[in-house]
């Protein structure tokens, strides 16, 4: 199901070119379904490729070196995380957008630390989608509320807890407990920044630096979660 | 012991026996390529084996006062000849071989027989109650079976190593003394506890040789388990998937004109659903627990307020999506809690409009918060016509009766939050870190 339907644009940076956004799941219903949404409405996102399988999936991205893949969480054939795995460290440009219908922390907790720079679900609406692909596309996070809560929960500490191996990747500062907390509320970052006073840029420093604790940190929670799976 | 060792030799052996050998033929007797009856060729056939060793067999038991040649004439008259004839070549190398080991067998039972039967009585008596258990054994046992005990013993004489030697050389050790020692105390002295001595050693020998058959015996049974709980498995799966989503997926196809009723009822299944996969109560649940657990107690505050949310999209057809962090026993205070945030989720429900509400609950060491927003059209909170006390009553009171506090942001426009807030009991701290 590897479409090429557009080759390769020239890389020129400017404002005018649209996102390229490479869809990948394994239910064609879901992946025409984001084509409408995305395709007509959204001016700067298009949707370049599409594909059903890991391995249709690793060849289509390598193909056409799309922007942004919107990956689900759930394939046969080891799933996101799978093609995070055999494609980021070749192409680390690429970013990923994970998107599932999952409620279990481990699957998300998983992607993302596979790789993955937000986690967004699928009942989101296309000019939210449009939004996080912006921001991923921007070298920013997403992070819907439910992953917020996730990765509070992990990063709580639990009296009795083993204590932090690295107190700079095992801790949240309380800035980033403050941004994630009103990010699990369902605020936006505009909003987040009028609440605690602080610039939008902050904000999304703030996150990216959640993000990357998430991603690197240790903590038993974190790694129990991603050994479930197999990744660590 | 070579017991424990044993399955790590036979496990490999069994697959490679799989089901593309054709199925053993029965015994018939040979038409063709025969010397005497047929007999030696058509069981090496059945046995696959090279008919030299069958002969040989033949040709040792005669040496056992006859036994052999017993054995022949008696498979000469009870096996059937092949239906139809086919071609073989016998070798004239063959055919000397063959002369010469019947001309061997039967010097063998003659000097045999000659010596007199008080030398091998004590081999041949208990070889021969063998040798009919394991023809009974062989008779009985189905094809597959068939198939797996000749790769096991072609495994333990060819590539199972000294183990399997030593193992089956004791089992025989054991079962023979055992049996000459029971002969002799009978002849000898008759005493009692020599009898028990040699019955003992009779049955350590005999548990010695059948190592292997009890050992694929259990592992037999536990495949059989493993097979057992796997159908029991996907006939759940099928029954619950019957149950809630096909029935749902009908009711949603009758309903298809009404967007909100259909919307309400596929919130409601993949709640259900979501529920039954990952929730502390659902199927995945019951997996890790071993399945033993029972109907888990709504004893937690997060299941209490999950339930609430969907308590509230079930009724007013619209979606809370609940975070929470953390988790704690429910108490009375808590309970109050989880009733205002119900009241409160039912306000963005009906007034602001929207289809979408979030909830979010924290628990920390020493108080609760509950955060419920909409992006709905707000109120000023000053000007609440005088006829809505529900905010007021269901959760301003609640709250102050139990220490609680509760904020209210709205403006015209952006939407409302409660955030309620109910402090922790210090004793339920301790017992929850415990």
């Amino acid at each position: 199901m590897t479409e090429p339907s557009e080759s390769p644009e020239p890389a020129e940076q400017d404002e005018a070119t649209p996102i390229r956004v490479f869809l990948v799941d394994d239910h064609a219903l879901f992946r025409s379904g984001v084509r409408a949404e995305l395709d007509p409405g959204v001016a700067d996102v298009t949707v370049v490729g599409e594909a059903g399988s890991v391995a249709e999936a690793v060849a289509g991205i390598r193909h056409l070196a799309p922007d942004v893949v919107l990956l689900d969480v759930h394939m046969p054939d080891g799933g996101g995380a799978e093609v995070l795995r055999q494609l980021r460290p070749e192409l680390p440009d690429i970013v990923f957008l994970a998107l599932s219908v999952s409620d279990a922390a481990e699957d998300v907790i998983a992607v993302i630390r596979a790789g993955a720079r937000g986690y967004v679900t699928k009942t989101i609406n296309g000019r939210e989608l449009a939004e996080a692909v912006r921001r991923v596309r921007a070298g920013d996070a997403v992070f819907s509320p439910r992953l917020a809560g996730f990765v509070l929960d992990a990063f709580s500490d639990r009296p009795g807890a083993a204590p932090p191996v690295d107190p700079e990747l095992d801790r949240l500062t309380p800035r980033e407990r403050d941004v994630l907390r009103l990010l699990a509320r369902g605020y936006a970052y505009k909003e987040i920044a009028a609440e605690l006073f602080i610039s939008v840029k902050t904000v999304e420093t703030h996150v990216s630096s959640v993000l990357r604790k998430t991603q690197l940190s240790n903590r038993y929670e974190l790694s129990r979660w991603a050994s479930d799976r197999r990744l660590v | 012991m070579t017991s424990t060792s044993e399955p790590a030799q036979r496990v490999p052996a069994a697959p490679t026996a799989p089901a593309a050998v054709p199925g053993r033929a029965p015994v018939v007797r040979r038409r063709s390529g025969r010397l005497v009856a047929g007999v030696a060729g058509g069981i090496a056939d059945h046995l696959g084996i090279d008919v030299l060793w069958v002969r040989g067999a033949f040709t040792l038991l005669a040496a056992l006062s006859g036994a052999g040649v017993i054995a022949y004439v008696l498979c000469w008259v009870f096996i059937r000849q092949e239906p139809a004839e086919v071609v073989r070549h016998v070798s004239r190398r063959e055919r000397q071989q063959a002369l010469g080991l019947a001309a061997l067998g039967l010097g063998l039972a003659i000097a045999g027989s000659a010596l007199g039967g008080t030398v091998f009585g004590w081999i041949i008596g208990p070889l021969g109650v063998a040798a009919v258990g394991a023809a009974v054994v062989w008779r009985e046992a189905d094809e597959s079976r068939r198939r797996r005990w000749t790769a096991g013993a072609r495994a333990g004489v060819s590539g199972g190593g000294w183990k399997t030697i030593a193992r089956v050389a004791a089992g025989v050790l054991f079962v023979a003394a055992g049996i000459s020692v029971f002969l002799l105390g009978r002849v000898n002295l008759g005493q009692v506890q020599f009898t028990l001595l040699a019955v003992g050693a009779t049955l350590i020998g005999v548990g010695v040789l059948t190592v292997p058959w009890w050992v694929r015996l259990m592992q037999e049974l536990g495949e059989e388990r493993r097979e057992r709980i796997r159908v029991v498995e996907r006939a759940e799966i099928a029954a619950h998937l019957h149950d809630s989503v096909l029935q749902t997926l009908a009711l949603i196809q009758k309903q298809a004109e009404q967007p909100r009723e259909v919307r309400r009822l596929a919130r409601g299944q993949e709640r259900e659903l979501r529920g039954w996969l990952h929730g502390p109560t659902g199927y995945g649940a019951r997996k890790q627990a071993g399945g033993t657990d029972g109907p888990a107690e709504p004893g937690t505050l997060a299941e209490a307020v999950t339930a609430a949310a969907a308590e509230v999209e079930d009724t007013y057809a619209v979606t809370v999506r609940p975070v929470v962090v953390g988790d704690c026993p429910l108490d009375e205070q808590l309970s109050a809690l989880v009733a205002a945030s119900r009241e409160a989720m039912v306000n963005a429900a009906k007034h602001a409009g929207v289809t979408e509400v979030s909830l979010y609950v924290e628990v920390e060491a020493d108080a609760v918060s509950v955060f419920v927003r909409d992006r709905g059209v707000g109120f000023e909170p000053d000007q609440v016509p005088a006829d809505r006390h529900g905010l007021e009553n269901s959760v301003h009171g609640r709250m102050a009766r139990y220490g609680g506090s509760v904020k209210l942001r709205s403006a015209s426009g952006e939407g409302t939050e409660v955030q309620l807030e109910m402090s922790r009991q210090p004793q339920k701290v301790r017992e929850n870190g415990s």
